[in-house]
């Protein structure tokens, strides 16, 4: 074997052996919680992906949505501190399997989504960061279809730094 | 190491409320340091609630999710003294996993 012959097999060795370490690593936090598997919930890279509001529910549901007054958000007029903004939502609307948040002027508008299994109340709260004044939106989905609902906030100091 | 995960579950008899707080700098990628730096982007990507071997929610998030994130839902059921199962994994792949009573 020469030397080149020699290093080529060796570097090939490595990055096997290296590739068989890195699916090792990736496939372990997953062997050792179910839940992720179980739901079997591929995380949403293109939607966390999409500058715009309108491409990222596409992204995300495939569809549009249009405003509904069941869809009830709480959030405040004026965010005195841009990374951390609470914003909450509850709706009537029934058969709820999914709840978005975004943010029109962050530079990433998906913020976060929300599977709703069945038995899991549509009421969630959390803290989103604001890069400035922007529409927040909502997007429920229930029964297959899409509704928003749109409010903006204030932001006085920008967070979308945190 | 201590968990990065809080979480209190309060049963009401019918439903019962999460609330978690994690400890994660949920950095966005989009801000820069001291020294004109991009931080890069480092934030957990998926949460999970299991009870009684069922998922009772999924979180999927982006750098948009405030620093050291909170989250609060309910689902129906749950009894005091019941565990329920949440695990996190972040963008660089790491992850933690803890169990709370329900109370």
């Amino acid at each position: 074997m020469t030397d080149v012959g020699f290093s080529a097999t060796r570097r090939l060795l490595l990055q096997g052996a290296g590739a068989v370490a890195l699916v090792g690593l990736g496939n372990l936090p997953f062997g050792l919680t179910p839940a992720l598997a179980a739901a079997n919930d591929k995380y949403p890279e293109e939607a966390f992906k999409a500058k715009s509001e309108a491409d990222a529910i596409k992204a995300l549901y495939g569809k549009t949505a249009e405003p509904s007054d069941k869809v009830k958000m709480d959030a405040p007029e004026i965010a005195e501190n841009g990374a951390v903004v609470p914003i909450s939502v509850t709706t009537t609307l029934p058969d709820v399997t999914s709840i978005s948040f975004l943010v029109s002027e962050n530079p990433v508008a998906l913020v976060a989504s929300y599977k709703i299994p069945a038995g899991t109340l549509p009421n969630v709260a959390n803290r989103i960061k604001m890069a400035r004044t922007s529409n927040v939106i909502v997007v429920v989905e229930a029964g297959g279809k899409l509704y928003s609902a749109n409010k903006e906030v204030k932001v006085t100091v920008g967070g979308c730094g945190g | 190491m201590a968990s990065t995960i809080r979480v209190r579950a309060t049963s009401s008899g019918e439903t019962t409320e999460v609330q978690a707080l994690i400890q994660h700098p949920m950095d966005s990628g989009f801000v820069k340091d001291a020294k004109g730096e991009i931080i890069p982007p480092h934030f957990i990507q998926q949460l999970t609630f299991e009870y009684e071997g069922k998922n009772v929610f999924t979180a999927d998030w982006g750098g948009g999710v405030s620093k050291d994130p909170y989250v609060k839902f309910a689902f129906k059921g749950g009894k005091k003294g019941d565990e329920l199962k949440i695990s996190w994994v972040d963008n660089k792949g790491a992850t933690d996993t803890t169990t709370a009573k329900i109370q």
